[in-house]
Formats: C-alpha cells, sequence, structure tokens
C-alpha cells in the first residue's frame, strides 16, 4: 500500500543515518561497500552495464560527492555521501501505482519491492534527492534498504549489524540509530553537532541527518617581511657582468 | 527531463482522442449528428483507437510491462494509478455508446447517461494525466498551476480538430463546430503561451548551497564528480534543451499546433467539397506534428532539482 503509514505517534521508531561531513574523507569505500553488499542482498542484482567499457553504468544506491565551499577568501573541500533518506514525507511511496514502493510502519524504512515493481520510474522523478536509481537490466527501481538484510540479521555477529555503508567506513564518518529515540546515541550526536536536513523547504522530512563541517580556523599565513629573501649581493665581476648582460637581451 | 517517445505519443494520441470522445458524447446528448449512418461508429472507433493507442504506448516505457495490472491498485494515493483506473472504467460506457451507435440503438435518455459518463470519465482521466506531472514538486515546470489547464485544452482543441476532420469527410461540417473548434485552438494556444511565461517567469529559489547544506561555508560547486561517467539520474533528470532551441520550438509547437489548423479550419469553412475536407485532414495532420513538438518541449525543458547535486546552481 503505498497510502503512507502514521508514522507521527511518540517513540516511533525512525532508523537512518548520520553524516559527519567533517570527517568523511571520500574514499568511496561507502558506495563500494554498499554496491558489494546489495548486489547480492535485498535488492540483488544491482546490474552494471558495460562494466568495462567506456562508458560504465549501473545501480549504485550510495554516490559520494565532492564539493568546493569558497567563501571568497578560503576554500574548503567537502566530501558529501548520498543516498536515500528515508523521508517522513517521501513522495516517492505516495505516486507509486502499484504499491510496490513502500514505507514500513515499524521502522520507517522506504523499501521497493522488486517482485511488482513495474519499472515506470515515477518514484525516481518524485525524489529531490536522486536516491532511487534504474536497474535497465532488471526492469525495476533499485534503492537504499538500509541493509535491512543485515540489521536484524541474528545470523552475523553483533558488530556487522549495521548497514554496510557503515560497518566499511574507515573514518567513522557514518552512524546508524533510531532517530526517532531522542535518548539514542545518533539523536545525541545530531543535537550536539546541529545535524541538519537536506533542502528541508521541499516538506519531505528527510530522517537522516548531515553533520556540518566543524569550523576551521583561520590559518591563513600572514605576509611576513623578515622571511623574504634578498638576492645576494654580486661581486662585479666580468663573468657576472656577461650574465646581467645576456640576461638583459634575453628579457628584451 | 528525458523525453520519452512513448510518453509522448501516449500523452497526445490519448488527449486526442479523449477530446474526440467527449465531443461525439455531447454529441450524443445533444442530439446532433450528421446525417451518415457511419459518421458515429466510424468517429468513435477512432477516439477509441487512438485512447488504446496511447495507453498501449505507456505501457513500452516500463521495465516489466507484464506487471503493469498492478498499477490499478493504488488509486488512493497516486495519479498515475487514477489515470489508470479512469482509463479503464472509460471504457464502459464510451463502449456502449460505439456499440448502440453501431446497431442504431435509439433510446435517447440512456444515451445521454452514456455521454454524460463518458464526458465526465474523459475529462477525470485527462485530467489525471495532467496531475501526475503537476504533483510532482521536484520538477518546477510541471508543479504549476497551467499544467492541468493545459493538458484538459489541448485534448479538446485536438480532439475538436479530428471531429472537425471527421465530420468534413462524411459531409459538410456546421460552421458552429468549424468555429468552434477555432476557438478551442485559441484558448489552447493561449494557455499554452500563459504556461510558458508563468515557468519563465518563476523564480528559481531552490540552490545547491541549500541542497547541500554548505552555504554557511560559501558558494559551493562540485569538483570531483561521484562517478566517472553518467548515471541513470543524469541520463533520466539532466536532459534538457538548449535554450535558443526552445524558444525556436515554442515556435514552430504554436505554429503548427494552434496557428496553422486554425486557418485551414477557416479556410475550410469558406469551401466545400473535397476542398474542405482535403483542408480538415491538413489541419489534423499540422495540429498533431505541433503537439510532439508541444509535449517533447514539455519534457525537455523540465529541469530536475536533483541536477543541483550535479552542477545546477539553482533549480
Amino acid at each position: 500500500m503505498t497510502s503512507l503509514p502514521d508514522t507521527s505517534g511518540a517513540g516511533q521508531k525512525k532508523l537512518g543515518l548520520v553524516i559527519d561531513l567533517d570527517v568523511c574523507v571520500g574514499c568511496h569505500a561507502c558506495a563500494v561497500s554498499c554496491k558489494e553488499w546489495n548486489t547480492g542482498g535485498y535488492s540483488a542484482p544491482l546490474s552494471d552495464e558495460r562494466p568495462y567499457g567506456d562508458e560504465p553504468m549501473g545501480a549504485w544506491l550510495n554516490r559520494v560527492h565532492s564539493y568546493q565551499a569558497d567563501d571568497g577568501g578560503r576554500t574548503q573541500t567537502v566530501h558529501f555521501p548520498r543516498s536515500c533518506l528515508h523521508c517522513e514525507e517521501p513522495a516517492c511511496v505516495t505516486v507509486c501505482p502499484t504499491g510496490a514502493s513502500y514505507k514500513r510502519v515499524e521502522d520507517g524504512i522506504v523499501l521497493v519491492n522488486p517482485e511488482t515493481c513495474i519499472g515506470c520510474k515515477l518514484c525516481s522523478w518524485a525524489c529531490p534527492y536522486g536516491a532511487r536509481e534504474y536497474d535497465y537490466d532488471h526492469g525495476v527501481m533499485k534503492k537504499c534498504t538500509l541493509c535491512v538484510d543485515r540489521i536484524y540479521n541474528d545470523n552475523l555477529a553483533p558488530e556487522d549489524q549495521v548497514p554496510a555503508c557503515v560497518r566499511a567506513c574507515p573514518t567513522s564518518a557514518r552512524h546508524f540509530g533510531d532517530l526517532g529515540d531522542p535518548q539514542s546515541d545518533v539523536s545525541k550526536l545530531v543535537a550536539e553537532r546541529e545535524g541538519y536536513d537536506l533542502l528541508p523547504e521541499m516538506g519531505y522530512k528527510p530522517v537522516n541527518k548531515y553533520l556540518p563541517p566543524r569550523k576551521r580556523r583561520d590559518d591563513r599565513l600572514e605576509a611576513d617581511a623578515s622571511r623574504v629573501e634578498e638576492p645576494l649581493a654580486g661581486d662585479g665581476s666580468a663573468l657576472e657582468r656577461l650574465f646581467a648582460w645576456a640576461d638583459a637581451k634575453l628579457s628584451g | 527531463m528525458h523525453p520519452a517517445y512513448s510518453v509522448i505519443v501516449f500523452t497526445t494520441a490519448s488527449g486526442a482522442g479523449y477530446g474526440l470522445l467527449a465531443l461525439l458524447a455531447l454529441l450524443t446528448v445533444l442530439g446532433v449528428e450528421p446525417q451518415a449512418r457511419w459518421f458515429m461508429p466510424v468517429s468513435l472507433a477512432l477516439a477509441l483507437a487512438l485512447v488504446t493507442t496511447g495507453l498501449l504506448s505507456s505501457t513500452f516505457h516500463l521495465g516489466r510491462p507484464e506487471r503493469a495490472w498492478r498499477a490499478f491498485s493504488q488509486w488512493r494515493s497516486s495519479w498515475l494509478s487514477r489515470e489508470g483506473v479512469l482509463a479503464v472504467v472509460t471504457f464502459a460506457p464510451a463502449g456502449l455508446l460505439f456499440l448502440a451507435s453501431v446497431f442504431g440503438y435509439g433510446s435517447a435518455g440512456i444515451l445521454a447517461a452514456l455521454g454524460v459518463a463518458t464526458i465526465g470519465l474523459a475529462a477525470a482521466t485527462v485530467y489525471s494525466t495532467a496531475m501526475i506531472y503537476a504533483s510532482l514538486t521536484t520538477i518546477r515546470t510541471w508543479h504549476n498551476a497551467w499544467v492541468a489547464p493545459n493538458y484538459l485544452m489541448l485534448a479538446l482543441a485536438s480532439g475538436s480538430v479530428l471531429l472537425m476532420c471527421l465530420w468534413s469527410l462524411f459531409g459538410a461540417a456546421p460552421d458552429l463546430l468549424a468555429t468552434g473548434a477555432i476557438a478551442a485552438l485559441a484558448v489552447a494556444g493561449g494557455f499554452k503561451i500563459a504556461y510558458w511565461r508563468a515557468v519563465d517567469g518563476e523564480e528559481k529559489t531552490r540552490t545547491v548551497e541549500a541542497a547541500t547544506g554548505l552555504g554557511e561555508f560559501g558558494a559551493v560547486r562540485p569538483i570531483d564528480p561521484p562517478h566517472t561517467s553518467a548515471n541513470y539520474i543524469m541520463k533520466e533528470m539532466g536532459y534538457h534543451v538548449a535554450r535558443r532551441h526552445a524558444a525556436k520550438l515554442r515556435r514552430i509547437a504554436l505554429l503548427l499546433a494552434f496557428a496553422l489548423p486554425a486557418l485551414a479550419i477557416l479556410l475550410a469553412m469558406n469551401s466545400a467539397g473535397p476542398l474542405a475536407a482535403a483542408l480538415s485532414v491538413a489541419a489534423v495532420a499540422s495540429c498533431a506534428a505541433g503537439l510532439v513538438v508541444e509535449r517533447w518541449l514539455f519534457f525537455a525543458q523540465a529541469r530536475h532539482v536533483v541536477m543541483l547535486y550535479y552542477g545546477d546552481k539553482v533549480a
């Protein structure tokens, strides 16, 4: 059913990710790990077209952009992973004509049922965040499942019962937890670091939050006159005068 | 947005088909039709064929066409589902009108009821088609109050050009019909211009800074792409026609879809016999070509907010 479940109640579980842009180094390990897990998991396959050709293309559920912010004086590079935000008001779900796209009542995860998706692509049009990628080979839409096949999987070691991207991140830039619980670690992190929503004015109410880069100390070097090296004074020899003459001629 | 040719064929053909269907139903309700015995059956068959062609065409862009039947289930939330349901329901009264016309069934009351139902359902189906686009807040040029009036008027105008043509082929079309078709073309063209003015004049308020949340650190621009060649998002949402081509194509669309058909119908009003019929056929051909250009532009000029992540400054 693509009508949204009522998830407004107190204590509603809202599983999601918190992405720390301060520590992300843009290594793409999260994206690669996501692809590796999910091409064999719930969304299998995540097909590729021409994987070894000139213009390889394929369905990925996580993409890492790199942006530069320039305030006119100094620039800052920010690596920016982008995946499904598991919105509270996901238009991708309500536009779905078949019910294949749905939001789970129990934890708020937004999923596509690959058995009933007709591949009309309308959900991807409805998503402002580019979270859904069409699988041309499978003929259905693919998206982040928040590794629903890992996080509840008792066959995995406890430390592996998190999304593959979180497990893979070497700098702990990705955090997973219940953002509906104000006492959870992720909620505290968001409160402490002033985590924010992407495109909040669009009203999709993303569950995933981004933590802004910390303010950098202004460490630009002031010009220091004492550090400027004076050219060595010449000795006035004939050879030196020849070089000075040649330099002047060549520079002319 | 990438203009899927199956969707262009679908929306233009089914729009014209529903327009013609509604007008034929109106003739039935009013009890006005040409003397020719086969006018109504042939015309209704053409309208139903256009609608059916459009609907079948719309399934060609699906990844899993064999599952298309599932699209009838989510009418509570999805305009695409509503469109599918309404399209199928419309076949009931319209199909009965067709059968009645074939067999010469003549109970005025029942025909009028079927006609009214057909008009209402045809309009509702076209409205649903428009709302599939108009409900998407992610695409500014579609999420616009003029989109639904545009689709409805374009269906009515193209339907009236078709009706004019069919009537001319079966005998002399009444001046009132020709005048009505010209008026519908004028209103539809006016709505199209109003739509273009509205979308051109709208301020683009969404920025790459808001999309990334990095505005406090300065102006944001991409420095490294997330992937080395275009992905689905860039192919589907990144398609965009150059502005100078768009301006030229708009003029071509206005000329072919509205101006030339109106002129041809005006000339047909003032001529008779084969010449009038030929002019009416030319009006249909021009209108169809113009609407394909118009619909292609509707897609190719639409810019999706997700492109903020891929280099657009504002959306």
